[in-house]
């Protein structure tokens, strides 16, 4: 796979390699890990958990993944309190009223429960949409630690045999396979029945190296050598024991930052300035600030 | 130095397990499951699966695809990435001892002239670079200059030998000149792995030796915990606190259900209702809050705790976030109520700071008097005393000698609904010198919590659902 098609409208990548090319066709640069499991999830057909802190691209991957296998992304954000009407489908109750109010002389009952029942009063929500599209759908489950049990258990049946059961109109298998990511931040255990079906993914903060190429990737204007410093200090911020620490996204906000700035380098300074970019809380910064020739010193020697 | 033939482990598998690659595979979740790794058969039937569509020569994509569809957690790779090491090390190994094949120029080194000054400076280097080849190939240099002989028998032993030969340490060392890579001190985690190279070079030679395979290592609670960052012990207790408070978040769910209440909710019901013609005959209630116990906590913050009250501290700190009713006292010779600090300082640090500036605990001596504690404990809550209340008491039960008042004791937990103890000291050292846990311990339930886990089996038991 030395020379990669030009026109990438594989829609079944072949190896791990061609998964990690076309994702960083996209602008977003896998891991090795990262580029093999999406692999291995196009074969198999099995949904990806993503862990990991917040801000190392969990949510970035699936929209990528979508961009790169050109399929639709359905998203579905959990929260607390979550349940089926939101995530799978409802009846629109509202409407089925109207009907009966409107048409309810004369029409017997059979007719009027035949007619309400149907598609046209189905509220398609994000699961039963990724189930039903007709072109294969990526579809994006977004921390998944929000909900409650009782939702997970819910999932098993769409994650294991890409099917839901409505009663009022029987079984609906899926059309097309799609590719599941559920991602975590890890705030509470999932359950084993859900872990057990689908390929775990550990994303962590990339390597310096590798992060260096991410900022690269978003910031190519600037200067490689600030660049390097930015994410050698990004590094050395994120040893220190911060409540929030910056994550690749705020790594690329603040190159953005800079570039914005004109800052030839990052001295006191400039950090001083723009140090809120990349850290959120008061106690961090005051953290940082008080080690801040900690952290600026040892590239400066 | 070249790669020997059998760098790559999983390439050439014993032909001892039957089964073939399937047979050793087999092997390997076993190993992984006798280290505490649930391993279903459905995600064995994974692993096969992902095998098909990678290439399994290849040692990284094949570690992946395993680690991938086998280890589902954090702490289930960790162990998973020693299992892997230790399985097909000595899968490789058993069989080059049944072939027959010894690591070639293992025992030319012995006699070659190695300067071993700029091995040091060399070893040094590398380790900063940071290749694995590199550090390999240093491991075996190392120990055919510095490990002659039988070594003493136990691997650890000769590995720590090795390593101070070679002058490597985690501190700066600024005695050394100017240019030695040595001198400003060597990463930790880079003579972990330095280390661990050293030993299997070492196991690999004692296997060629002797022709036999060592009784295997068990993993041990080191090597499993995740390695940690430069800020050691307060950030690890703050992980542990992390997912304690997850864990409490989760318990609560449990014990929520959709059972009879007085609130109706509104949208669920006219859902319903359609069912009957837009008719609300099925009246749906609103989830059930869990009900959260009342807890007290006491913590003892005197010096014989010291390493200890830190992480009793951040415990609280982390209860007062999980549960809506709480109050907390910490005590040495008396007691003072920290449940105002707790909910003003978001920060942990400086909640600790504020106890510590103000609480005003200790009178003169510094040493813990558990028998003024009780009674000063029971006049100020012995409102809230019920059976609904839980009492948490953290401490050593160490009295310096002064009486334990237990009669005090046994009335404060007769009031209270569940009082529990958490003792900071292996049970080993229950009851020896001037510990009276005993005494204490007919009236409560006692906990050893020294570990994280055993932390966990604490708050397994405070979360269980109180009958009545």
């Amino acid at each position: 796979m030395d020379t990669p098609p030009t026109d990438m409208h594989s829609p079944a990548p072949a190896s791990a390699r061609e998964v990690a090319q076309g994702l960083a066709q996209v602008g977003y640069l896998p891991g090795e890990s990262t580029a093999l499991v999406s692999f291995l999830a196009t074969q198999l057909g099995k949904p990806i958990l993503v862990e990991g802190p917040a801000g190392v691209g969990k949510t970035q991957l699936a929209k990528s993944l979508a961009d790169y296998l050109e399929r639709r992304l359905v998203r579905l954000q959990c929260y607390e309190g979550l349940d089926e009407a939101k995530a799978l489908y409802e009846w629109n109750y509202r409407k089925q009223l109207l009907r009966i109010q409107t048409e309810s002389e004369g029409a017997g009952w059979q007719d009027v429960q035949d007619d309400i029942f149907g598609e046209e009063f189905l509220l398609q929500r994000p699961l039963m949409t990724a189930i039903a599209a007709s072109e294969p759908v990526v579809l994006l489950i977004d921390e998944i630690d929000k909900t409650d049990q009782e939702f997970e258990a819910m999932l098993l049946e769409l994650l294991s045999d890409f099917q839901i059961s409505i009663p009022e109109l029987g079984r609906i298998e899926a059309r097309t396979r799609p590719v599941v990511l559920l991602t975590s931040n890890n705030t509470r255990e999932l359950t084993e029945a859900l872990k057990r079906r689908c390929l775990y993914l550990w994303l962590d903060y990339p390597e310096l190296e590798h992060e260096l190429a991410i900022v690269r990737l978003h910031t190519p204007d600037l200067e490689e050598r600030v660049a390097r410093k930015l994410v050698e200090i990004i590094h050395r911020v994120r040893e220190l024991d911060l409540k929030k620490p910056p994550s690749i996204a705020e790594s690329i906000d603040w190159a953005r930052t800079l570039l914005l700035m004109g800052a030839g380098d990052i001295d006191q300074q400039v950090f001083d300035q723009t140090m809120s970019v990349i850290l959120k809380h008061r106690t961090d910064m005051d953290t940082v600030a008080s080690r801040a020739g900690v952290v600026l010193e040892p590239s400066a020697a | 130095m070249s790669a020997s033939p059998r760098a790559s482990g999983a390439a050439e598998l014993p032909s001892r397990v039957p089964g073939g690659l399937a047979g050793t595979l087999l092997a390997f979740t076993e190993d992984l499951r006798s280290e505490g790794l649930a391993v279903g058969t459905s995600e064995i039937l994974d692993a096969f699966a992902a095998l098909e569509h990678i290439r399994w020569a290849h040692q990284p994509e094949f570690r992946e695809a395993m680690a991938a569809t086998l280890a589902k957690s954090p702490e289930d790779r960790r162990v998973f990435e020693l299992v892997f090491e230790r399985f097909f090390f000595r899968a490789a190994e058993a069989e080059a001892a049944r072939r027959r094949i010894t690591e070639s120029g293992a025992d030319a080194h012995g006699g070659m002239e190695v300067d071993l000054d700029t091995l040091r400076q060399q070893i040094a280097a590398a380790l900063r670079e940071g290749s694995e080849a590199a550090l390999r190939d240093l491991a075996r240099l190392a120990i055919a200059a510095f490990g002659q002989g039988e070594g003493s028998g136990v691997l650890g032993v000769d590995v720590q030998r090795i390593r101070r030969a070679l002058g490597l340490r985690v501190e700066p060392q600024p005695d050394l000149p100017e240019d030695d890579p040595r001198r400003q001190g060597t990463p930790r985690e880079q003579l972990r792995r330095f280390e661990a190279h050293l030993r299997r070079e070492l196991e690999r030679a004692l296997i060629e030796r002797t022709a036999a395979l060592p009784p295997k290592r068990p993993l041990n609670e080191l090597d499993r915990a995740l390695p940690a960052g430069p800020i050691q012990d307060l950030a690890a207790v703050h992980r542990v606190v992390a997912t304690l408070k997850r864990r409490l978040a989760t318990q609560g769910h449990e014990l929520r259900g959709r059972k009879r209440h007085a609130h109706v909710d509104v949208r669920r019901t006219m859902r319903a209702s359609l069912q009957t013609g837009g008719v609300p005959i099925v009246l749906k209630y609103r989830p059930r809050r869990p009900r959260r116990p009342e807890i007290l906590v006491l913590c003892d913050v005197s010096t014989s705790v010291t390493s200890a009250s830190t992480f009793f501290l951040s415990v609280l700190h982390a209860l007062h976030d999980a549960f809506r009713k709480l109050r907390s006292f910490v005590f040495i010779e008396r007691i003072s109520e920290v449940t105002e600090v707790f909910e003003r300082e978001r920060d942990f640090r400086a909640a600790s700071e504020a106890i510590s500036r103000d609480a005003g605990v200790a009178d003169i001596s510094g040493y813990t008097d558990y028998g003024r504690v009780w009674e000063e404990f029971l006049s100020l809550v012995v409102d809230e005393l019920h059976p609904r209340a839980t009492v948490i008491i953290l401490g050593d039960a160490r009295t310096n000698g002064r009486p334990p008042r237990d009669d005090v004791f046994a009335a404060i937990t007769a009031r209270a609904g569940r009082t529990f103890w958490l003792n900071p000291e292996p049970r080993l050292y229950w009851n020896y010198g001037d510990s009276v846990i005993a005494a204490y311990e007919r009236h409560c339930t006692a906990f050893e919590c020294w570990r994280t886990d055993q932390l966990e089996e604490f708050v397994k038991a405070l979360t269980k659902p109180v009958a009545g």
